[in-house]
């Protein structure tokens, strides 16, 4: 019930803060929102099912290609879908194979797959326009008759999908099939031995993951209306680990909070130095060796027990 | 160059096999190689072969003990967790490209050659410099073969890698040897990256592709197995150039990548490596 609140509150306070915001904080957060489904779609595999995958952009550039190419020719409210079964299905595709493997040679398996799949854009230049990518017409980014190039119908529908990824999110870890999860994350064998299947759990876990990454890809195609291969490079694979890792792994706000400080992080220190990826490794150097359970886990363990 | 991509592909695999820690930043070493071979061969005077010289004993040199430090400060403390190893050479990756690119700047720079020297065949021509890397990259192999296998550090290292706890029962210092391996590897890749560099530029992205391929080579030959690599890099080495001819080198790419990612999938233990 707590925890209920807690997350309605977040949507709510997002719903509110709207007013105030100045246009280019507006855009940034609607940015963050999106981006910060992603990083709950990792946050299912890596947080909960204890999957540490690197080819996440593989889904991200899924969905995100998917519904960028749709809409050429459909309207936005079938690209988007599409977009969202892209990267399930990418996912679920990858996992068949993948996840015959774990620890270290998953995360290269999936970082090879990812990087086979960014390479293959590339190679499909034609199409795909490679390097520099497309740009969306605004007339394709109308979904439902909202536009959404304008800042105020972009930042209702990220919000919209995020508190829907958010809210499944939290019904998901505390259903039964969470709990399954989070068993494997903590000891495979055991599970195994009390007649839980470790390959269909992290099968399913791993196609939901897909389908939140295909869901920010698609929607971040629409709402900011452009496509590139950047976005399937394994720059974007380390990303949604970054957040997660920050915001506290196996945390259902965790990955918000992750995405939100990184974004101004970087953005703040862009002023300052154009050393971004300094910034990057220098926190994920300083998680992994001081907080490794990121703000929302440390939270939850000095007292906060009840926090999802 | 088979030859090079063996010495790097080499480290990577002494630092999984021993550490079991997969060094994402191993590329990166390879350019601080290359990079600091510029900064000793610029700055030296006298003639171009003393530079090369000194730069061959002070850029591996440098390079090791920068991933000496990085293992005293970082892996150490994370206890060699496999998983929690990987972020942490990925962000060793970032700070040590963006150190590269804002100290030594984002141009490809070159490095003389210590010697001009051209074979003239009856049919072709062939850079003498070309086959002293060869020759050099052997020695270098030779070497690191004699001290796994014939040397005390060499037996410390191997009993480390096969019994820590054991080991260090033993009285192996296993921080001490951790240390060394992966101070070890780093230097393997900047000896190559100096090798390699009076033929390719030194830039500060150049450990992308290194990296790609020695962990091609490394998965391929078996992981953790020297024997394996070393057949793995000549075949790769060897191959890379053959396939680019036939097919587009991005195209070569992707299959090579799926390649590898299909043969971990199905033979983890690599095409040529023995029971896992």
């Amino acid at each position: 019930m707590k925890a209920l609140a807690l997350h309605l509150a977040l949507i709510g306070a997002l719903l509110a803060v709207q007013v105030v915001l100045p246009p280019y904080h507006y855009t940034n957060v609607a940015r963050v929102m999106v981006l910060a489904v992603y990083a709950m779609g990792y946050n299912i595999a890596f947080g909960y099912t204890g999957l540490l995958s690197l080819g996440h952009a593989l889904f991200f550039a899924a969905g995100m290609y998917a519904t960028g190419l749709a809409v050429h020719s459909a309207p936005a409210l079938l690209a988007l879908p599409l977009g969202m079964l892209a990267g399930a299905a990418m996912a679920l595709a990858v996992g068949l194979l993948a996840l015959r493997t774990a620890g270290v040679a998953f995360m290269i398996v999936t970082l090879m797959f990812a990087q086979a799949g960014y390479l293959t854009i590339l190679y499909y230049g034609p199409v795909t326009g490679g390097d520099e990518g497309f740009v969306l017409a605004r007339e394709a980014r109308m979904l439902a008759g909202l536009d959404l190039s304008a800042d105020g119908p972009r930042y209702l529908t990220a919000l919209a999908i995020f508190g829907v990824a958010l809210l499944a999110n939290l019904a998901l870890v505390r259903s039964g099939f969470g709990r399954v999860m989070v068993a494997m994350r903590e000891n495979e064998e055991r599970s195994r031995m009390l007649g839980y299947d470790p390959f269909r759990t992290k099968l399913i876990a791993l196609t939901l993951s897909g389908l939140y990454s295909g869901t920010a890809g698609a929607a971040y195609a629409l709402m900011f209306g452009y496509v590139g291969a950047s976005f399937a490079a394994i720059q974007y694979s380390i990303l949604p680990l970054l957040w997660v890792l920050l915001g506290g792994a196996g945390t259902v706000l965790g990955p918000f909070f992750g995405a939100l400080l990184m974004f101004y992080l970087i953005d703040l220190s862009s002023s300052v130095t154009d050393a971004s990826n300094l910034v990057v490794g220098v926190a994920l150097l300083v998680l992994v060796l001081f907080a490794p359970k990121g703000i929302l886990g440390t939270i939850r363990e000095r007292g906060a027990r009840w926090l999802p | 160059m088979a030859a090079v991509l063996a010495l790097t592909a080499v480290g990577l695999s002494l630092v999984f096999g021993v550490m079991r820690v997969v060094n994402v930043a191993h590329g990166e070493f390879f350019m601080l190689g290359a990079v600091a071979a510029w900064f000793v061969t610029s700055w030296m005077p006298g003639p171009p072969w003393l530079g090369f010289v000194a730069t061959l004993l002070l850029a591996p040199l440098a390079v090791a003990a920068v991933a000496a430090l990085a293992d005293r400060l970082v892996l150490k403390r994370l206890n060699y967790d496999p998983e929690a190893t990987i972020v942490a050479t990925i962000g060793l990756l970032y700070i040590l490209q963006q150190a590269a690119l804002s100290l030594y700047g984002p141009d490809a720079r070159p490095v003389p050659a210590p010697f001009e020297l051209r074979l003239q065949l009856p049919w072709f021509g062939y850079s003498g410099y070309k086959l002293f890397v060869v020759a050099a990259a052997g020695l270098v192999l030779l070497a690191v073969w004699l001290i796994m296998t014939r040397s005390r550090i060499g037996l410390v290292m191997r009993a480390t890698q096969i019994d820590r706890p054991t080991a260090q029962a033993f009285g192996i210092d296993v921080d001490r040897v951790y240390a060394g391996v992966f101070a070890m590897g780093a230097g393997l890749a900047a000896i190559a990256a100096v090798l390699i560099v009076p033929i390719q530029q030194a830039h500060y992205l150049m450990g992308g592709d290194p990296l790609l391929l020695s962990f091609i080579v490394v998965i391929i030959g078996g992981l953790g197995s020297l024997r394996g690599t070393l057949v793995a890099a000549l075949l790769i080495g060897l191959s890379d150039g053959v396939i680019s001819v036939f097919y587009a080198p991005t195209l070569a790419k992707i299959l090579a990548t799926l390649f590898v990612a299909l043969v971990l999938v199905f033979r983890p233990q690599g095409l040529f490596g023995a029971k896992a």
